[in-house]
């Protein structure tokens, strides 16, 4: 209807006694986001199902690659080969997939729309979520690392430094492209695609079986995906101490594309 | 920035926002609120009322900085919300339709994080006690009651103190204890000088809560006042058969009030002996009907008087069709 806006009077009602107490401040931008990575933290911890993707099944692949042939023939022992692939695994289990999953389901009950609107922000947020991502891949590693050194693992000293860094990064793309997935889907459907991608790309992407073991077809392709390049990169940086800058670069490309694309695409609600 | 406790908590002017492009407008875009204003005040209740979909969530999301406006100007503590940060956001205190809360969360720990991005926040303890909470403490938000998670959500929205309250349709699944509840906690809050800004679609809500109405529809200012004004809401010209008041007895069927009552007061048996007077009636003109009644020794063996409820008005107003 184009009915008048119908204004009867503009006598309103006395105010009530000024505001005495009301009105806080924010507290410190640093400590909101250790709160809410905290309180990320905890909750993917004690999410069940985030548990065994993260820590049960990347030591079963562990395992396994260890008692089968697979990895033979890399001039290393088994474990030696498997380990660093394992432990982009579980960069790819929680920044993925789990993030990935937990952000959708947020996004679907408002969560984020709620946790925006306190002094925590759009911001706060994201920062926040990264570094739920990076505390749960620290005792993902601490974990990995205890048994692969039961198991006889023996990285090249010099690896450490490279392959930590190289996990945040891959930990970084993986957490671009699951934002990418929960911001513009449905939360149903973030859980099918992180889920189908993660099994996908942990098999046949290049992650813990290298590149060149796979089919020809493959072998070219997968050196240019997050998941070929960052098990590729952590292989390198544990058996011999060394880095290339090409799956760096890949690592770095698909972080800002995807996460440009994450910026520009996002839905909030 | 200068603040006097006499300028408004929020200033909305103009506002217009487009959403789409959407597949079912063949890729148009649809205009949800188009040239809304509207002040809120500090210590006051300001309600947005109107059907579903006429654009209240719209609007305060807008104000809330949720979503971005497509033109016009909003104010809120006199800094645009689009651009505001966490200084603004600590005094602005949001409880969303559908509540916002982490489905595994439970009550005490949620409200502790959410208290923790504030400097001095409203003790939890307090909260808890006050709005009923410690009842369901240790029962997850997925596994609440409706007016459970309505009363965790307001808790939410309040433990950083605010001073202003954005509570949208805030009795929904309230059952009628929470409802009085958290009526009484708004209504304090009111007087403790929080501006409190509610949409709600429920007449009820507005006429016991709100101390200044906005009546919106199809996304623009139809009608504004205190409840009291919008009652004296003049009807509309094409109004037609609606009423004012409506005074209804039961007596012998078949009687004739030609020239009893004023022009403008309709009589209707609407069933064999049950009466409908409605109209702009006066006491003078009860007296007239009671007085006929006497001399022609009739008693009605039931009487009530309608009186216009904040609902009539509403529907004057926004018409009467379904939408």
């Amino acid at each position: 209807m184009t009915r008048d806006s119908a204004a009867l009077g503009s006598a309103r009602p006395g105010s009530a006694a000024p505001a005495r107490t009301l009105g806080s401040a924010p507290a410190p931008l640093l400590r909101r986001i250790v709160l809410q990575g905290k309180y990320e933290t905890v909750t993917m911890l004690r999410n069940g199902e985030q548990l065994i993707l993260a820590v049960v099944l990347p030591l079963l692949a562990m395992v396994g690659l260890t008692v089968t042939p697979l990895l033979d023939g890399f001039g290393a022992s088994r474990i030696n080969v498997a380990v660093p692939g394992i432990l982009a695994l579980c960069a790819m289990s929680t920044a993925f997939t789990g993030q990935g999953i937990s952000t959708g389901f947020d996004r679907r009950y408002g969560v984020l729309r709620f946790l925006s609107t306190t002094p925590l922000g759009r911001t706060g947020l994201i920062a926040g979520k990264i570094l739920a991502v990076l505390a749960v891949l620290a005792l993902q590693v601490l974990v990995v690392t205890a048994v692969a050194l039961l198991l006889g693992w023996q990285p090249d000293p010099l690896g450490w430094a490279p392959g930590l860094v190289l996990l945040v990064l891959g930990a970084a793309a993986f957490t671009a492209l699951g934002l990418l997935v929960a911001g513009t889907v449905r939360p149903e459907a973030t859980l099918a695609i992180t889920n189908l991608l993660w099994i996908l790309l942990g098999a046949l992407g290049g992650i813990v079986i290298p590149a060149e073991r796979l089919p020809a077809l493959l072998e070219s392709i997968v050196q240019f995906l997050p998941s070929g390049a960052l098990g590729q990169a952590m292989r390198e940086a544990f058996l011999s101490g060394t880095v290339s800058p090409v799956p760096v670069l890949v690592l770095l490309l698909w972080t800002a594309i995807a996460g440009g694309a994450a910026t520009r695409w996002f839905k909030w609600n | 920035m200068v603040r006097s406790p006499e300028s408004p908590v929020l200033s909305i002017s103009g506002l217009v926002k487009d959403v789409g492009p959407l597949p079912t407008l063949d890729g148009k875009m649809l205009r949800v609120v188009s040239g809304l204003s509207l002040v809120a005040e500090r210590g006051q209740v300001t309600a947005l009322l109107g059907a579903n979909g006429a654009g209240k969530t719209t609007t305060i999301e807008c104000a809330q900085g949720l979503q971005k406006r497509t033109h016009g100007s909003i104010s809120l503590l006199g800094e645009d919300p689009d651009t505001a940060g966490a200084a603004l956001r600590a005094r602005v205190g949001v409880m969303l339709q559908d509540g916002g809360l982490p489905p595994s969360a439970r009550p005490i720990p949620l409200l502790k994080h959410v208290a923790g991005m504030y400097q001095d926040p409203w003790p939890v303890g307090e909260l808890i006690e006050r709005l009923g909470i410690d009842s369901f403490s240790r029962t997850s938000v997925r596994r609440l009651s409706g007016g459970q998670k309505q009363r965790l959500a307001l808790a939410a929205a309040l433990v950083g103190n605010p001073e202003v309250l954005f509570l949208d349709e805030p009795s929904a699944g309230l059952d009628p204890q929470s409802r009085q509840l958290v009526f009484e906690l708004i209504s304090e809050l009111r007087n403790r000088g929080m501006g409190i800004v509610l949409t709600t679609h429920l007449m009820d809500d507005a006429q016991r809560l709100a101390d200044y109405v906005y009546i919106i529809d199809a996304g623009r200012n139809v009608a504004e006042g205190t409840v009291a004004q919008l009652l004296q809401h003049p009807l509309p010209p094409e109004a037609g058969e609606q009423h004012i008041r409506t005074l209804l007895f039961e007596a012998d069927p078949g009687l004739d009030f030609t020239g009893v009552l004023p022009d403008g007061v309709n009589v209707t048996e609407a069933r064999a002996g049950s009466y409908a007077a409605t109209g702009a009636l006066t006491a003078a003109d009860l007296a007239a009907i009671t007085a006929w009644w006497a001399a022609r020794g009739i008693m009605p063996r039931s009487l009530s008087l309608e009186a216009r409820s904040l609902e009539d008005v509403f529907l004057d107003i926004s018409g009467r069709e379904i939408r």
